[in-house]
C-alpha cells in the first residue's frame, strides 16, 4: 500500500535560533532534480550554511518566499508549532521530529493530517546507514567537540619540545565511543593528545584501539550491549566503579569529552560535581549531550560554564558550527532516503519498507502499528576503520578446478598403466601397485587444506614419517654379519635418527605455537 | 599370522593419514604429531616382533641363531634414537631447515642401503624369472630415488648453512647434461637385470654414484631463494623413495607411507610455487636468477639514493603511529632477533600502536618458517597474517619495518617484466606512510635481484645487525 503525493519538494529556511544547517545543498538539488523532482527553496535558507541563493538556482531550484504550503518539505530541525500550523493538510515532512522533546507537536501534526518521517527513527541496520543523520552529524560533532576543547584549553594538545621550553601532550578522556566519541579519539589522536576512551560495550574496545587509543574499563563485569548498537543503562554498582574510574581519571585528564546517551531518555550524569572539582583548574569538559540534558551535573545547555576554573561547554550547535560540511552530509543523507520514496519525479511512501516505516511517526496523521519485522541488528559505526584483527580463519588452500582436471587426468593415466601392466605382471605387483595409487591419493586429498603456518611442523613430521624406511632395513637383517644384514643395521640406524629427530623437534615446535597462544598481550583489538 | 600382521600395518597406515590430517589445523597439531608418533612405534613393534618369530623370511633360522642381528638391530635403534633426540633437543629454531634437511638426507642414505641389502639378499621373491626381473627394477628404482634425495638434501643442506655459496652453480648444457645421466640411469637398467644378483652389483654401485652426482648437480643449480621449495620437494622424494622400498620388500605399510609422504611433499612444494606465481619445472630446471628464458633486455637500472635513519627517528615514527606492520624475513632468523621483535610488539601495543606482521609465503627458507620464529619468541599468531590478508591494509598503514627481508618486498616483481621475479606476488610495503628496512648492507637478496624499494622516496634504511637495531628501537620506544 503505498501512497503517492505531489512531487514539488519544499526546503525551508530553519528557524531555531544559532541552527545554520539546512536541508538541501545545491548539490543535494541537482542528485534530485535528476531523478525528476523538482525543489523550491525559502529565500535565504543557506545563507548561515555558506549556500546563496543564486547556486541554488544554477543547481535547478527555484528560489521562493515560503515553502509551507507545500505538499512535501525536507528540513533539519523538528517544525515549531508555528510552523505546523501553517502546514498544509495532508503533507509529507521529513525532518528529525524528536517528539519527546516538543510536547505538543504530535497533535498538531495529527491535526493537519500530516505524514511525518522523523530522521532520528532511521533504524541502524547497514542498508540504511547513507540515510542515517545521526551518524553523519555525530561524526561532524565528535570533531567539532575537539577542536572546541583545543581552543578553550591553554595549552597544547600534541607534546612539544621547544628551546623555550617542553610540554607533555594533553590527556584526553573520552566517555562513550559511539560514532560521535570514535570522531572525537581519531580528532584528538590526530591532534598528537593521549586519548583514553570509555564505553559500557565491549564491542567498542576494537574501536577504540583501532583508533591507537587506550581503552578503559572497569572491574565489574557486565555488558553495556543495548537494542540497536546503542548502549542500554547500567546497573547501581556498575555505575559505581563507573564514577570511581572517572574520579581516578580526573586527576590526570586535561580534557573530557562525554558522548553517552540512551534513546529516549534523559542523558546520565557521569560527571558529578566532585569530578568536575578534581579536574585540574584550566581543564576542559564538552558534554555532547547538553541537548538531552548533559553527561555532566554542571553543564548549562548552549553556555560555556567556569566551575573553579574548569570550562564546562554544554554547545548544543556542535554540527552547526560546520554548517557548510553538516549541511552538504545531511543534505545527502536525505537524497539517499529519496530514493526508498517512490521513483521517478513522484515521491511515494512505501508503507511496507522497512527502513522508511520505523521512521514514520504518523501517516496521514494517523500512527501506524509496528511492522512485525525482526529486530534490526546493529550497525557497524561508520567512522571505525575496518578492524584489522578480526580473525581470519587461515584460508584453505583449495586446488581449483585446473588442478582437479589434471588430478584426474594423472588417475586415468595411472590406472590404464596398470591395466597394462596386468597383462605381465606379477599379480603381487599389481596389487602393491594399487595400495600406492590410493596412498597417493589420500596424501593428496589431506595436504590440501593445511594452514600455511604449519607448514614447517607438517614438514617436518612427514619427514619423520618417510623413516618408516626403518621397516625395510629390519626386515633384511639376518641370521650372521654378512654384507646385507649390515646394510640393513645401518638403514635401521639412520631412519632411526630420522624418525626421533624428526617427532620430537615437530613435537618442540608445536609446544611454542601453544605457548603462543594465551599469553596474549599484544595489540588492538583480537578477543 | 600375516592376518595380524596386515591389521597392525593397516592401523599404523591409518594413524599416519589421520596424523597428517591433525597437522592442517592448529587445535590439533599437536594429537596429530603424538598419533604419528603411536603409528611409528605400531610399524616399528610389529616389525620387530615379525622378525624375532623369523615371520619376515621363510628361510630364517632360529632366534637364538639370530642374536648376533638382534644385538645389532638393538644397538641401532639405541644409539640412532639417542642421536636424533639430541639433535632434535639441540637444534636451534634458526637451525631448523638444515636439520630437516639433514634428516631427509638420512631417509636417502638408508633408501640406498635397504636397495643394495634387498638386492644382495633378496627375501620372499619367489624364483620365478618375471618376479625377479620386477624386483630388480624396484631396486633400481628406489636406489636411484634415494641416491639422488641422499646428495640433494646434503647440498641443500650446505646451502642453508652457507657453507656452500647460495648462488645457483650453472654448468653449461646442464640440462643436456642432467639428460644425459637419467639416460643412463635408466638405460643401464637393462644389463643390470640380464647380470643377475648379486653379478650385477658393480652396474648398481656405478648407478648409484650417478645417480648421487644428478642429485648434486641438481641442486646446485637451484638458488638459495628457492631453497623452501626444494626443501619440501627433496621431501616428497624421500616419501617416494620409501615407497620403492615397499615395492622391493612386497611390504604393504612402506607402499603406503611412502605414497602419503610423497604426494604431501609434492603438494606442499605445488602451493609454495604457486605462491612464487612460479611451477615446480621453473624452479627445478629454471635456475633462478640467470635470465633464463626471460624476455630480453636489462632489468631496470636503480636510481636514486638510500636515504638513512637513525634508531631514535624510527622509534619516534613508532611511537606517533597508530598502524604498524613488520615484514620479517630470513634477515631476523639469521640475527635471532625474534624475541627482540616481540618485546618491540608488546611496548608499541602497550601505547595503544596497533602491531601486525606480514608474512610472504616464502619467507625465510622453509615454509612457514616465520610462523615458527614468532611462535617461539611468543607473538600470538592472531596477529600474524599471510600476504593475502594484510596486502590490501598497506596504504593505511603509518610505519612498516622490513626486517632482514628483501626479494619479498621488492616492487620490481609487479613492474618490471626484465627482473627474474617479475610475476611473484609481493608484500606491498612501499604503500604505506613510511617503510624502514632494516638490513646489514646494500647486498642484493638470495635470488640475486636489486630492489627498488630502498631508493623510493618513502624508505629510509636502518644499516646494522637485525638484533642490535631492534633492541635499539626496543629501548628508544619505552623511554
Amino acid at each position: 500500500m503505498v501512497r503517492a503525493v505531489a512531487s514539488i519538494i519544499g526546503v525551508p529556511k530553519e528557524s531555531l535560533p544559532g541552527e545554520h544547517r539546512v536541508g538541501a545543498t545545491p548539490e543535494s538539488v541537482k542528485k534530485l532534480a535528476a531523478r525528476g523532482l523538482v525543489v523550491h527553496v525559502q529565500r535565504g535558507a543557506g545563507a548561515a550554511a555558506g549556500y546563496d541563493d543564486a547556486a541554488y538556482v544554477e543547481a535547478g531550484a527555484t528560489i521562493v518566499d515560503s515553502v509551507w504550503s507545500y505538499d512535501t518539505l525536507y528540513k533539519v530541525r523538528s517544525p515549531t508549532l508555528d510552523e505546523v500550523a501553517s502546514l498544509k493538510e495532508g503533507a509529507l515532512i521529513v525532518s528529525l521530529m524528536q517528539p519527546e522533546r516538543h510536547p505538543g507537536l504530535i497533535d498538531a501534526l495529527k491535526a493537519k493530517k500530516a505524514t511525518a518521517l522523523a530522521l532520528e527513527r532511521i533504524p541502524r541496520v547497514t542498508r540504511a546507514q547513507k540515510m542515517d543523520v545521526l551518524s553523519s552529524q555525530a561524526n561532524l560533532s565528535g570533531y567539532r567537540a575537539v577542536v572546541e576543547a583545543a581552543a578553550h584549553l591553554q595549552g597544547f594538545m600534541g607534546p612539544q619540545v621547544t628551546a623555550a621550553g617542553s610540554t607533555p601532550p594533553a590527556k584526553v578522556l573520552v566517555i562513550g565511543a559511539g560514532v560521535a566519541g570514535l570522531a572525537a579519539v581519531g580528532a584528538a589522536r590526530a591532534l598528537g593528545a593521549q586519548v583514553r576512551a570509555f564505553d559500557t560495550r565491549a564491542a567498542a574496545r576494537e574501536q577504540v584501539e583501532s583508533l591507537g587509543a587506550q581503552f578503559l574499563e572497569v572491574k565489574l563485569q557486565e555488558s553495556g550491549e543495548g537494542k540497536g548498537g546503542y548502549a542500554k543503562v547500567m546497573s547501581p554498582e556498575f555505575i559505581a566503579a563507573e564514577m570511581d574510574l572517572f574520579r581516578a581519571q580526573a586527576k590526570e585528564v586535561d580534557v573530557i569529552i562525554t558522548t553517552a546517551l540512551v534513546p529516549g531518555t534523559k542523558a546520565p550524569t557521569l560527571v558529578p560535581r566532585d569530578v568536575v572539582e578534581a579536574l585540574k583548574p584550566g581543564s576542559v569538559i564538552v558534554d555532547m549531550a547538553a541537548e538531552q540534558g548533559g553527561n555532566c551535573e554542571l553543564t548549562t545547555p548552549g553556555q560555556v560554564v567556569v566551575h573553579n576554573g574548569v570550562k564546562i561547554l554544554g554547545f548544543t550547535d556542535l554540527a552547526s558550527r560546520m554548517a557548510a560540511t553538516s549541511s552538504r552530509f545531511f543534505a545527502m543523507n536525505l537524497v539517499h532516503l529519496t530514493g526508498e520514496l517512490g521513483k521517478g519525479d513522484t515521491l511515494e511512501v512505501p508503507l511496507e519498507n522497512d527502513v522508511v516505516r520505523p521512521a514514520l511517526l504518523l501517516h496521514q496523521g494517523e500512527v501506524l502499528p509496528p511492522l512485525p519485522v525482526k529486530e534490526p541488528t546493529p550497525q557497524t559505526q561508520p567512522v571505525a576503520p575496518p578492524n584489522p584483527d578480526v580473525k581470519q580463519e587461515p584460508a584453505a588452500i583449495t586446488a581449483p578446478n585446473r588442478a582437479a582436471w589434471g588430478s584426474t587426468l594423472a588417475g586415468l593415466a595411472l590406472i590404464s598403466a596398470l591395466f597394462g601392466l596386468g597383462r605381465f605382471a606379477p599379480s603381487d605387483f599389481l596389487q602393491h601397485s594399487t595400495v600406492f595409487v590410493l596412498a597417493c591419493f589420500i596424501g593428496w586429498q589431506v595436504i590440501w587444506s593445511v594452514s600455511p603456518a604449519l607448514h614447517t611442523p607438517l614438514m617436518s613430521v612427514t619427514n619423520a614419517i618417510s623413516g618408516i624406511i626403518i621397516v625395510g632395513g629390519l626386515l633384511q637383517v639376518g641370521d650372521g654379519v654378512d654384507l646385507a644384514s649390515v646394510l640393513g643395521v645401518l638403514a635401521v640406524f639412520f631412519a632411526t635418527i630420522n624418525i626421533a629427530g624428526g617427532f620430537l623437534v615437530t613435537e618442540r615446535m608445536l609446544k611454542m605455537f601453544q605457548r603462543g597462544q594465551p599469553s596474549s598481550s599484544s595489540s588492538g583489538g583480537h578477543r | 599370522m600375516s592376518g595380524v600382521l596386515v591389521v597392525a600395518y593397516l592401523s599404523a597406515g591409518v594413524l599416519f593419514i589421520r596424523s597428517l590430517a591433525g597437522l592442517s589445523r592448529q587445535e590439533t597439531a599437536t594429537s596429530g604429531n603424538e598419533l604419528g608418533m603411536v603409528g611409528m612405534a605400531v610399524a616399528v613393534a610389529v616389525a620387530m616382533v615379525t622378525w624375532i618369530l623369523g615371520a619376515h623370511d621363510p628361510g630364517a633360522a632360529e632366534l637364538h641363531l639370530r642374536v648376533t642381528g638382534l644385538v645389532m638391530l638393538a644397538a641401532a635403534i639405541g644409539v640412532g634414537f639417542f642421536i636424533g633426540a639430541t639433535l632434535a633437543k639441540r637444534v636451534e629454531m634458526t637451525g631448523m631447515p638444515e636439520l630437516v634437511a639433514v634428516l631427509h638426507s638420512f631417509v636417502g642414505l638408508a633408501a640406498v642401503l635397504v636397495g643394495f641389502s634387498s638386492y644382495l639378499h633378496p627375501h620372499g621373491v619367489s624364483g620365478d624369472s618375471v618376479a625377479r626381473v620386477v624386483h630388480e627394477v624396484e631396486v633400481w628404482v628406489g636406489v636411484a630415488v634415494g641416491a639422488v634425495t641422499f646428495t640433494g638434501s646434503i647440498i641443500a643442506w650446505g646451502k642453508l648453512k652457507g657453507t656452500i655459496s647460495g648462488k645457483p652453480l650453472l654448468l653449461p648444457g646442464r640440462h643436456a647434461l642432467n639428460g644425459l645421466v637419467a639416460f643412463a640411469i635408466v638405460g643401464a637398467a637393462m644389463p643390470f637385470v640380464q647380470a643377475g644378483s648379486p653379478n650385477g652389483v658393480w652396474l648398481l654401485l656405478g648407478m648409484t654414484v650417478l645417480a648421487s652426482l644428478l642429485g648434486v648437480h641438481l641442486v646446485m643449480a637451484i638458488g638459495g631463494a628457492d631453497m623452501p621449495v626444494v626443501v619440501s620437494l627433496l621431501n616428497s622424494y624421500s616419501g617416494w623413495a620409501a615407497a620403492a622400498a615397499g615395492f622391493m620388500l612386497s611390504n604393504d605399510l612402506l607402499i603406503v607411507t611412502g605414497a602419503l609422504v610423497g604426494s604431501s611433499g609434492t603438494i606442499l612444494s605445488i602451493i609454495m610455487c604457486r605462491a612464487m606465481n612460479r611451477s615446480i619445472l621453473n624452479v627445478v630446471f629454471g635456475g633462478f636468477g640467470t635470465g633464463d628464458a626471460k624476455p630480453s633486455g636489462a632489468p631496470a637500472a636503480i636510481t636514486g639514493e638510500v636515504q638513512e635513519m637513525k634508531a631514535d627517528e624510527v622509534a619516534e615514527a613508532l611511537r606517533q603511529a597508530r598502524q604498524v606492520i613488520i615484514v620479517p624475513g630470513y634477515g631476523m632468523a639469521v640475527s635471532r632477533a625474534q624475541g627482540a621483535v616481540n618485546e618491540l610488539t608488546r611496548s608499541l601495543a602497550e601505547r595503544g600502536v596497533t602491531v601486525r606482521f606480514a608474512i610472504h609465503p616464502v619467507a625465510g627458507r622453509l615454509p612457514g618458517h616465520m610462523n615458527v620464529l614468532l611462535a617461539e619468541a611468543g607473538v600470538h599468531y592472531d596477529i600474524v597474517l599471510e600476504m593475502e590478508h594484510i596486502n590490501q591494509d598497506f596504504p593505511n598503514t603509518d610505519v612498516v619495518l622490513v626486517i632482514g627481508a628483501n626479494d619479498i618486498v621488492n616492487p620490481s616483481a609487479l613492474t618490471d617484466p626484465n627482473s627474474s621475479i617479475y610475476g611473484m606476488p609481493v608484500l606491498e610495503c612501499w604503500k604505506a606512510k613510511l617503510t624502514v628496512v632494516l638490513k646489514r648492507g646494500m647486498a642484493a637478496g638470495y635470488a640475486g635481484v636489486d630492489n627498488p624499494l630502498f631508493t623510493l622516496d618513502g624508505t629510509r634504511m636502518l644499516f646494522g645487525d637485525a638484533k642490535k637495531s631492534i633492541d635499539a628501537l626496543v629501548t628508544a620506544v619505552k623511554k
